[in-house]
């Protein structure tokens, strides 16, 4: 009995072994909080396929990347599927390390029509070929204090009719000691995202010329120079203790961030402020994208046809999307998924607002805006330009000629 | 063979001529992946060309263009000032502190001199990331204590006057503003070295021969003429190694700069390094190749100052 009883143990064990050796298993790599919305897919997707094991490694955002970088130079650690932020899509997208996602087998192209326009662009190379997936959009907003603007006596239609609206409320904020924004350096960052001609990117157009020393960039920089001037900006660096201090103690009126920016306040940056902050679209009817995030295959991958499978569950799949957007808030690429009643739902945290429709709104206007692959060493540049503008009074039109003249240093090696 | 030897003990002589090797292995095997292959890498690479996310097979061969591209960088001259700045204004009071403390904590009973000496170096061995975090704290503009005292003082009355007013700043100080950030993250440095400088004079000068101080006491020498006459020409070694230690320290300052600057440099990249140059070129401009570049360059200038300090030592044969 005992010897039959060991007998079926045995062959049980051996079945599980079987089981295991045929299984593929599946490397995703990612970072946190784009990583939930995999840790929450698992379970449907297992059970879904169960000749597939997903192994979800997370790092640190700027680990993770990093850690892509190196594994796609040296061919060593890959995933099967990378996730990547919308800040590193066009140095990833241009390095000819990724699979063509519009080449069969994939013709992801087809799908092109069922996302957010702009969010494909972004995933595109400067010759159209798609090699990645989005899977959230962040659609800027500005975030404001309703009790410190009703205090200065502010309505929030005037401060965003214009940029000059926006500066006279500071003034009034100024008044009551309050910043109208953490750093004047935000107003630049919206401004030289807003009226792109076609066929341009921010710093580069489609023919890789600089674009650093256009009247786009003249303006972003002078309505940054002229809030400083005006003593407008606590001169906050964003992500610093200083700056969530500020925004916890109510001393900050506003803040241009992307959609996510909401569950960063709720959670750890001001969840005593609950009920007090609104969304607003961006002053002089202005869009930004702030973040999104992307799947794509490394041309080295072990399982590209699973792979592929797994991205078309993790972004065609509209239940997987809606899932993502009501558990994590990651505002969805896809169109149809934006198409549920979770976007009619009051924030409480924004005053029962039902901001969603707010970024919905700013999604479908959303400009296509071109990436290039020197795009982070091009606003590292502009960045430091920014800085001696306002904080050494350094001419604008100079500090732009020497801005463009670093950019074509260095784009030229 | 040698006569009188048999093949057997020959065996033996020659496992025993591995067995140091053999002993030495984890080190070597470490030092190999992690210390001598990457910095052979970053070599190699700094003499290519390389698109950041492609293969390694896809690298150009440009020779020393980056080196040039770095040296006509203006961003690098700026860092390299910072870096020289801060290595003296952080490191010359490092020693001049140091010193004279190390001496005093000598002459102390042994119990007080450990309990003391304790406080000093807790510094040194605290996480860099606790004490720019607590030093943040303390620098914050509107929330810092420091500019909470000092408009403390500039308000404090006494008998319906503010005797103090003219003295302290009426608004909040920006500490991380171009003209301040350096001293901020001088003094940081500064307090956080002190302690590890004043260990190895402490350690040094218990090399000295009692003799000595006994009879410059018969001499009627005080503390300052002992520090001068005896422990100084006495310790001149030490110093020279304390220096450069300190150079070595203050040319890879990382750390206490990027956290108080939050890893942007601060206000006109006052508070930039070279090493956190070589980072946000690396990882901010994805341009690993002049960063290789940069890190070279900073190796061949560390190597001659240390070159130059050795040379000195010779010279006055220390």
């Amino acid at each position: 009995m005992k010897s039959t009883s060991s007998f079926f143990k045995l062959l049980f064990m051996m079945l599980i072994f079987i089981t295991e050796v045929q299984a593929t298993t599946l490397t995703i790599a990612s970072y946190p909080n784009f990583d939930e919305a995999i840790r929450a897919a698992i379970p449907r997707y297992e059970k879904l396929h169960p000749e597939i094991n997903i192994r979800l490694v997370s790092l640190s955002f700027y680990d993770h990347h990093n850690a892509m970088t190196s594994a796609l130079a040296t061919g060593a650690g890959l995933p099967d599927v990378m996730g990547l932020e919308q800040g590193f899509i066009g140095r990833f997208v241009n390095s000819g390390g990724l699979e063509e996602l519009s080449a069969p087998p994939y013709n992801a192209l087809q799908y092109q029509h069922l996302f957010v326009p702009y969010t494909i662009v972004q995933a595109q190379n400067d010759r159209g070929k798609l090699f990645a997936m989005p899977a959230d959009i962040g659609p800027g907003s500005l975030f404001y204090r309703q009790d410190l603007l009703a205090k200065a006596g502010i309505s929030i239609a005037d401060m965003t009719k214009s940029w000059n609206g926006f500066i006279n409320a500071g003034t009034k904020l100024k008044q009551q000691s309050i910043y109208l924004v953490a750093n004047a350096s935000d107003l630049k960052d919206i401004y030289i995202r807003i009226g792109l001609k076609p066929g341009e990117g921010i710093y580069f157009n489609q023919a890789g010329e600089c674009l650093v020393r256009s009247e786009r960039f003249v303006r972003a920089f002078t309505l940054a120079k002229q809030v400083r001037d005006l003593g407008l900006d606590g001169r906050l660096q964003i992500w610093s203790n200083e700056w969530a201090e500020a925004i916890r103690r109510g001393r900050v009126a506003t803040q241009m961030m992307g959609a996510w920016f909401a569950g960063h306040l709720s959670s750890w940056i001001a969840p005593e402020s609950s009920g007090l902050w609104r969304v607003s679209q961006l002053p002089e009817h202005s869009y930004a994208s702030w973040g999104g995030s992307f799947y794509a295959i490394p041309k080295a991958a072990a399982h590209k046809s699973e792979a592929w499978d797994f991205i078309q569950f993790m972004t065609l799949d509209q239940s997987m999307q809606q899932e993502a957007f009501k558990k994590l808030d990651a505002f969805p690429a896809l169109l149809s998924a934006q198409q549920t009643p979770h976007l009619d739902e009051p924030i409480s945290y924004l005053g029962q607002q039902k901001a969603r429709l707010v970024w919905k709104d700013a999604a479908d206007h959303m400009p296509v805006i071109m990436t290039h692959k020197y795009d982070a060493l091009a606003a590292e540049v502009i960045r430091k330009q920014m800085d001696l503008v306002l904080d050494d009074n350094k001419n604008i039109a100079e500090a732009l000629a020497d801005a463009e003249q670093q950019i074509v240093h260095k784009v030229k090696r | 063979m040698q006569e009188g030897t048999t093949p057997q003990r020959c065996l033996i002589a020659k496992q025993v001529k591995w067995i140091p090797y053999i002993y030495l292995s984890p080190f070597i095997i470490l030092f190999s992946i992690f210390g001598l292959y990457p910095m052979l890498f970053s070599a190699w690479i700094s003499l290519h060309s390389w698109v950041l996310g492609s293969s390694l097979d896809q690298m150009k061969w440009v020779g020393l263009h980056n080196f040039k591209y770095v040296l006509t960088d203006e961003w690098f001259y700026h860092a390299l000032y910072n870096t020289v700045w801060l290595s003296l204004i952080a490191g010359i009071p490092q020693h001049a502190i140091a010193l004279p403390l190390a001496t005093r904590l000598f002459q102390m009973t042994p119990q007080k001199r450990h309990i003391l000496l304790c406080f000093y170096f807790l510094p040194f061995i605290t996480s860099s990331v606790a004490i720019s975090l607590v030093f943040n704290s303390i620098f914050s503009r509107d929330f810092g204590l420091l500019n909470q005292l000092l408009a403390m003082l500039h308000d404090w009355k006494f008998i319906g006057f503010k005797p103090l007013n003219w003295l302290f700043p009426a608004s909040a100080i920006d500490w991380q503003d171009s003209s301040h950030i350096r001293w901020v993250i001088a003094f940081v440095v500064f307090w956080r070295y002190v302690g590890w400088n004043t260990l190895l004079y402490l350690s040094a000068m218990k090399t000295i021969p009692k003799e000595l101080f006994d009879a410059a006491e018969l001499d009627g020498a005080g503390f300052w003429q002992q520090l001068r006459h005896v422990i100084l020409p006495t310790l001149k070694p030490m110093i020279l190694l304390a220096l450069t230690l300190s150079l070595i320290g203050n040319f890879q300052l990382f750390e206490e700069p990027f956290i108080l600057t939050s890893g942007t440099g601060g206000s006109g990249q006052a508070g930039q390094t070279l090493a956190m140059y070589l980072y946000t070129t690396a990882f901010a401009e994805g341009d690993f190749t002049a960063a290789s570049a940069t890190a070279w360059l900073l190796f061949i200038i560390l190597f001659s100052l240390c070159n130059l300090t050795r040379r000195i030592s010779i010279k006055n044969d220390l």
